[in-house]
């Protein structure tokens, strides 16, 4: 097998030049597939015989679950990287998918109560699905606070790797929860296996939301890590020629 | 179209309140995650601009 293109990778230039190219159909794909995922979800999907039209918040519910735990992993993948390879671009990628992984956690967690309490009645229960969750958002708090806390870098990188793959075992115990334990939150409603249970008005907005939800991830996380891979690059050559550039364009 | 007219739709079967803020949250969460980093990002370089500048003068 052919390996340049990992070693590539680890290479911040290389990651510039390819994420510059990428990210304007990355953004332009996760803008569309929201939109249309959102109107189909909310204007067109029927309603559940059950729950009528609060149901409608799974949309955005689901996908945003999915992303912060899948986030997660990426995070420990990025960890594992770092660690192994040394590579650069790895704790870049894990510093700030971290900070976009807590607001999903956020949004899954809102959006949970708020379509708890007409469901269930109540905003808040202790129960192991939300509580795990809950716990996915203080590991996402701990990661970022430990970047900060630790000046030098090498440092930073290491403990914020460790610290993200010892927290991955938690992305079970979220996914598993339902089955373990008796919990008030549904299980899972899709599987990959078998077929959906509900008619494809209703499952299909949430199939675009999600492919929508994953596309937004992968266009601010390009975002953000094109300025960090500039800031941390700021004594090359080309970062240097990039800034004057971008700065020229603006004057 | 699943709903008659666009006060239904609003509605949403009494539960408009929850919907809409459900959504009305997160979209201002999503749009939040695209603005800052474009502003750290403009800020770095009018930062950089800034000392390039200071650094010509000397």
């Amino acid at each position: 097998m052919n390996w340049t293109w990992f070693h590539k990778l680890g290479s911040p230039k290389w990651f510039y030049e390819i994420s510059g190219r990428w990210l304007p159909w990355i953004s332009i794909s996760a803008a569309v597939l929201m939109l249309v995922g959102g109107v189909l979800g909310l204007a067109y999907a029927p309603p559940d015989y059950q729950q009528g039209n609060s149901f409608r918040i799974i949309y955005i519910h689901v996908p945003a679950a999915l992303l912060a735990q899948s986030t997660y992993i990426s995070l420990a993948v990025a960890g594992i990287v770092g660690l192994v390879w040394k590579m650069k671009i790895a704790d870049i990628a894990l510093q700030q998918a971290a900070p976009i992984g807590a607001w999903m956690t956020v949004i899954a967690l809102f959006t949970g109560a708020v379509w708890g309490k007409p469901t269930w009645g109540a905003w808040w229960v202790w129960d192991a699905r939300l509580t795990a969750m809950l716990i996915l958002l203080f590991l996402y708090f701990g990661i970022i606070a430990l970047g900060h806390a630790i000046t030098n870098r090498d440092s930073a990188a290491k403990a914020c790797a460790i610290l993200a793959i010892v927290g991955v075992v938690n992305i079970p115990i979220i996914k598993y929860s339902v089955d373990w334990w008796n919990t008030l939150h549904q299980p899972a409603t899709f599987t990959l296996t078998e077929k959906p249970a509900m008619p494809v008005e209703m499952w299909l907005p949430l199939l675009i939301m999600t492919i929508g939800f994953y596309c937004f991830f992968a266009a601010v996380l390009l975002m953000r890590m094109r300025t960090e891979v500039l800031r941390r690059e700021s004594r090359t050559r080309w970062a240097q020629a990039e800034v004057a550039r971008q700065i020229g364009r603006k004057a | 179209m699943n709903f008659n007219s666009f006060s239904e739709f609003l509605a949403m079967g009494n539960h408009g309140v929850y919907v809409w803020s459900a959504y009305g949250v997160s979209c201002a969460i999503l749009v939040l995650n695209v603005v800052l980093p474009l502003l750290a990002r403009q800020r770095y370089f009018k930062n950089e601009a800034r000392r390039l500048r200071r650094e010509a003068q000397q």
